[in-house]
């Protein structure tokens, strides 16, 4: 999936988390997280994040987390739903999100 | 026995409400992708449904997502997403004629096909809510076997009547009527419209009763704090419930002898009186009253 422009999704209100992604000149994944639960699931949000990014085929990308205790499941959708913004798409393919 | 007392409203693009739906005991929790969520977040609430009915479980309470309209840019993604989520319900807002459902069906089917969905496993909700649905009513209840129940929606109505709501609800008499009589006539559970102001607690018994007498199954509800009232007016009287077991003894007594006429304190008991008297009972145990305990503090006065 390429990232054509920053595409951002959710909110700052508990349980939520607001994303954003963009395509990182690096050509890397770099992923800022702020979450008022980092110390005990920091680890666990990031490599949430970048599972989430590899099953979307995106490898370049900077992703701001800005965490207010989301599930896991709201933290997918959210990501999903900037990844898809940012790279454009309005055709999604549900048979295949996971 | 499947109880729809409450129906309460969860607006689909808020995760804190979506992940603590079900704590408020409603019968059902409504996901909504419609009037509740703006244009541009339509995508996020999409997503954000899909996602929470994959990975919460919601124990008992039924799960119902009010997509948006077939006539929408969005109502037929909403459907495809939907179907793979797996919530017990779709409901199809702004039904006016048999074809929406018709379609909706067909939509639903062709998901359910190539996602490996049983065909015919999530059902259907029609909510009414304009002139022309009430008057297809019957022709809407009777168009699908998906359809589980008809909902009223009276906010759209009353605007598309050229009126107002008022606190008597005289201008929903004739809808409410129409859309019950549908419900009943093809076999499916009718939901009243919302009561909006959050703040009117005698208002809204006043309603819930007045639904209740009615024969409505229940109410659409947009605040937890409305699920207990509603519960409560629905729930059967000890002495409902008394009276209800007396004759339903007095029945199966019956039925043992090999007797045809039954009769109950002097009142001749028949099938209609055992009809509602077995569903007096079934709300009972549904609304967690214990029948044994009654029947104990009966033996022991």
């Amino acid at each position: 999936m390429e990232l054509i422009r920053t595409g951002k999704a959710g909110t700052l209100e508990s349980s939520d988390v607001l994303i954003s992604v963009r395509t990182n000149p690096e050509n890397t994944v770099e992923i800022k997280l702020k979450s008022i639960v980092e110390k005990r699931f920091g680890t666990h949000i990031r490599e949430l994040v970048q599972h989430i990014l590899k099953e979307m085929q995106v490898s370049s990308a900077i992703v701001d987390v800005d965490d207010r205790s989301a599930l896991d499941c709201v933290i997918r959708a959210r990501l999903q739903t900037a990844l898809y913004r940012a790279a454009g798409i309005q055709k999604y393919p549900w048979e295949e999100l996971q | 026995m499947k109880l729809r007392r409450t129906m309460l409203y969860v607006p689909g693009n808020n995760p804190n409400m979506v992940k603590d739906a079900h704590i408020y005991r409603s019968d059902s929790v409504m996901f909504d992708l419609e009037d509740s969520v703006s244009v541009r977040e339509k995508d996020s609430a999409r997503f954000l449904i899909f996602h929470a009915l994959r990975c919460i479980d919601y124990e008992h309470t039924e799960t119902v997502v009010r997509i948006n309209g077939l006539d929408t840019p969005f109502g037929r993604d909403d459907v495809e997403a939907m179907v793979r989520a797996r919530p017990d319900i779709i409901r199809l807002p702004k039904t006016e004629k048999p074809e929406d459902i018709e379609l909706i069906d067909e939509l639903i089917t062709k998901v359910e096909k190539k996602s490996g969905v049983e065909v015919g496993s999530i059902k259907l909700f029609a909510a009414i809510e304009s002139a022309r649905g009430v008057v297809n009513a019957y022709r809407i209840a009777s168009s699908s076997e998906r359809l589980v129940g008809i909902a009223f929606g009276a906010e759209d109505f009353v605007t598309n009547l050229h009126t107002h709501r008022s606190k008597p609800g005289t201008e929903l008499f004739t809808a409410r009527q129409e859309i019950l009589l549908a419900a009943r006539a093809a076999g499916l559970h009718a939901v009243d419209t919302v009561f909006s102001d959050i703040t009117d607690d005698e208002g809204f018994r006043e309603e819930v009763q007045l639904i209740k007498n009615m024969g409505y199954d229940g109410k659409s509800v947009i605040n937890p704090r409305q699920v207990g009232i509603v519960h409560s007016i629905y729930m059967p009287s000890v002495q409902e419930i008394k009276t209800a077991r007396k004759i339903i003894r007095a029945i199966e007594r019956a039925e043992a002898e090999g007797s045809g006429v039954v009769a109950v304190d002097g009142k001749m008991i028949d099938k209609p009186v055992v009809d509602r008297s077995r569903h007096t009972l079934e709300l009972a145990r549904a609304s967690g009253i214990y029948l044994d305990e009654i029947e104990e503090e009966e033996s022991n006065a």
